[in-house]
């Protein structure tokens, strides 16, 4: 692909104390790519996802959103954030509010839009996620899946251009893996430029058009999903793989 | 003696009892209002990182939650004017003193249920928050605080009527509130049970009713049936 990355990654290294957790991390993600990040557990995944749109702040290195550079004076990180949506592992809705006000609380206090406006827009994504009748509903009455999707909706309802998911169905319920990975794949198809971590392996070979591999802090490999899969260059890798088949 | 109904009649709708009430609720609402909004930054503070302003905050707990209210009364009262002179001046009444002594002492307190109710919020919701482009203004306001609000209302009532009975250590400043107001009329008559009686009726309505203020309160509060997000499987 031609022209600037998205978000690009360029030697990043993050520390926690004497620990390190990312280690020259290099990764440019264009417009419309979907990545799939998989590694072993404790290899840096959310580390690193939570570092490109600013949860946690890396130590060296530089991250960029659009040309714009994380901490950089004059870039405001909250305005970066409003265009990265983000779905978390463990849904985080707010448990106070109805699945419809999750969604229109964001728009409402940082686009500037009316309540008519963001509730239009928020009943059109709780739709495309299959979820509108449950809108006056609150997060707690609801099952797994149901708010992972809405998780989905409530970041889409900012519009934004990049997507960034961390292990969006390992806490559901087997039987509610599928219904998240299909809103998931549908977005994914619209266009949308995503990273996901997941090691949901049927979802990275439909979905991906690279997969990353990491372990201990840094990127062990990027390939093709078929290639990856079939071919992995690395034995950390190949081990990994084994292990997820004999899950 | 024979209990005199006619004596605990009068003396339950006179004015001076009703009066006594009014001062000894005001100054628990307005002094628990003023610890409120006193220990909520403070809360903050000491769940925070900045260790110069979280080392202040917990000098104060710790300063005021050892002094006894009674002590802090009559220093306020007597002591005070003695260093700060705009204290000496007529405007500086019982009622001023026993309010700003009981916040003083009241914030000490609250800072603590606060302090755990704010905690009690997981991380991953003040990160949601963020992760959305809300400011921190934000996500305190419309994520962390409602939520920490519903844990702190129990205490907090309860705080309250700790406040309400503390206040009638405020008869050592020779405020009017009701039990000050009880003590003299014994004192007058010796009629001791018609106007114990009287004044303990008080004190079970107040708190009767704060009670169900409370419930009420909760019951609002409580948004979803089962509670907290993850009902169905945690993080792994
Ligand atoms: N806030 C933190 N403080 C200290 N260590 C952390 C923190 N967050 C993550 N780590 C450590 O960093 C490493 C990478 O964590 P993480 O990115 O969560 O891994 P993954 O998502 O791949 O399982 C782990 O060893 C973890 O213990
Ligand atoms: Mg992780």
């Amino acid at each position: 692909m031609s022209g600037a990355a998205l978000i690009r990654v360029d030697s990043v290294r993050k520390n926690y104390g004497e620990f390190t957790a990312l280690e020259n991390v290099n990764l440019s993600v264009f417009q419309g790519e979907k990545i799939v990040v998989c590694g072993p557990s404790g290899s840096g995944k959310s580390t690193l996802i939570r570092c490109i749109n600013g949860l946690e702040r890396h130590d060296a290195g530089t991250i960029t959103f659009d040309g714009e550079e994380l901490y950089a004076s004059g870039v405001s990180l909250t305005r970066i954030r409003r265009h990265v949506g983000m779905v978390f592992q463990n849904f985080n809705l707010f448990p106070h509010l109805s699945v419809l006000e999750n969604c229109i609380l964001a728009p409402k206090r940082t686009q500037g839009i009316s309540d008519a406006q963001a509730r239009e827009r928020a009943r059109g994504y709780l739709d495309r996620v299959h979820i509108l009748d449950q809108a006056d509903k609150y997060p707690g009455e609801l099952s797994g899946g149901q708010q992972q999707r809405v998780a989905i909706a409530r970041a889409l309802c900012m519009e934004p251009r990049a997507m960034l998911f961390d292990e969006p169905t390992s806490a559901l319920d087997p039987e509610m893996i599928g219904e998240v990975l299909d809103v998931m794949t549908d977005l994914a198809e619209s266009g949308m430029t995503m990273i996901c971590v997941t090691h949901e392996m049927g979802f990275a070979r439909r979905v991906a058009d690279r997969v990353v591999f990491m372990d201990r802090g840094s990127i062990m490999e990027t390939s093709q999903p078929d290639e990856f899969f079939a071919n992995p260059q690395t034995e950390r890798a190949a081990a990994f793989l084994q292990k997820l088949l004999h899950l | 003696m024979e209990f005199d109904t006619q004596v605990f009649w009068s003396a339950l709708f006179s004015a001076a009892y009703l009066k006594g009430a009014l001062i000894t609720l005001s100054l628990t609402v307005i002094g628990h209002a003023t610890a409120i909004v006193v220990s909520l930054p403070m809360a903050l503070v000491l769940n925070g990182s900045n260790r110069i302003a979280r080392t202040l905050a917990s000098g104060y707990v710790l300063v005021f939650r050892a002094v006894p209210q009674l002590l802090l009364l009559l220093f306020v009262w007597n002591a005070l004017p003695q260093f700060i002179p705009i204290f000496r001046e007529p405007w500086f009444n019982p009622f001023l003193a026993a309010w700003l002594a009981l916040s003083l002492n009241e914030a000490a307190y609250q800072v603590e249920i606060n302090r755990s109710a704010l905690r009690s919020v997981d991380h991953g919701q003040g990160a949601a928050g963020i992760a959305l482009g809300l400011t921190y203004t934000d996500v305190f306001r419309f994520i962390v605080f409602p939520q920490a609000a519903r844990i702190a209302i129990a205490p907090t009532v309860n705080e309250f009527i700790t406040l309400l009975k503390i206040t009638s250590l405020a008869s050592v400043i020779s405020l009017q509130e009701l039990m000050t107001v009880t003590q003299i009329e014994v004192a007058r008559t010796f009629q001791f049970s018609e106007y114990y009686l009287a004044a303990l009726i008080y004190y079970l309505v107040m708190v009767f009713t704060l009670m169900a203020i409370q419930k009420r309160v909760e019951r609002r509060f409580s948004w979803a049936r089962s509670g907290m997000p993850g009902a169905t499987g945690g993080a792994r």
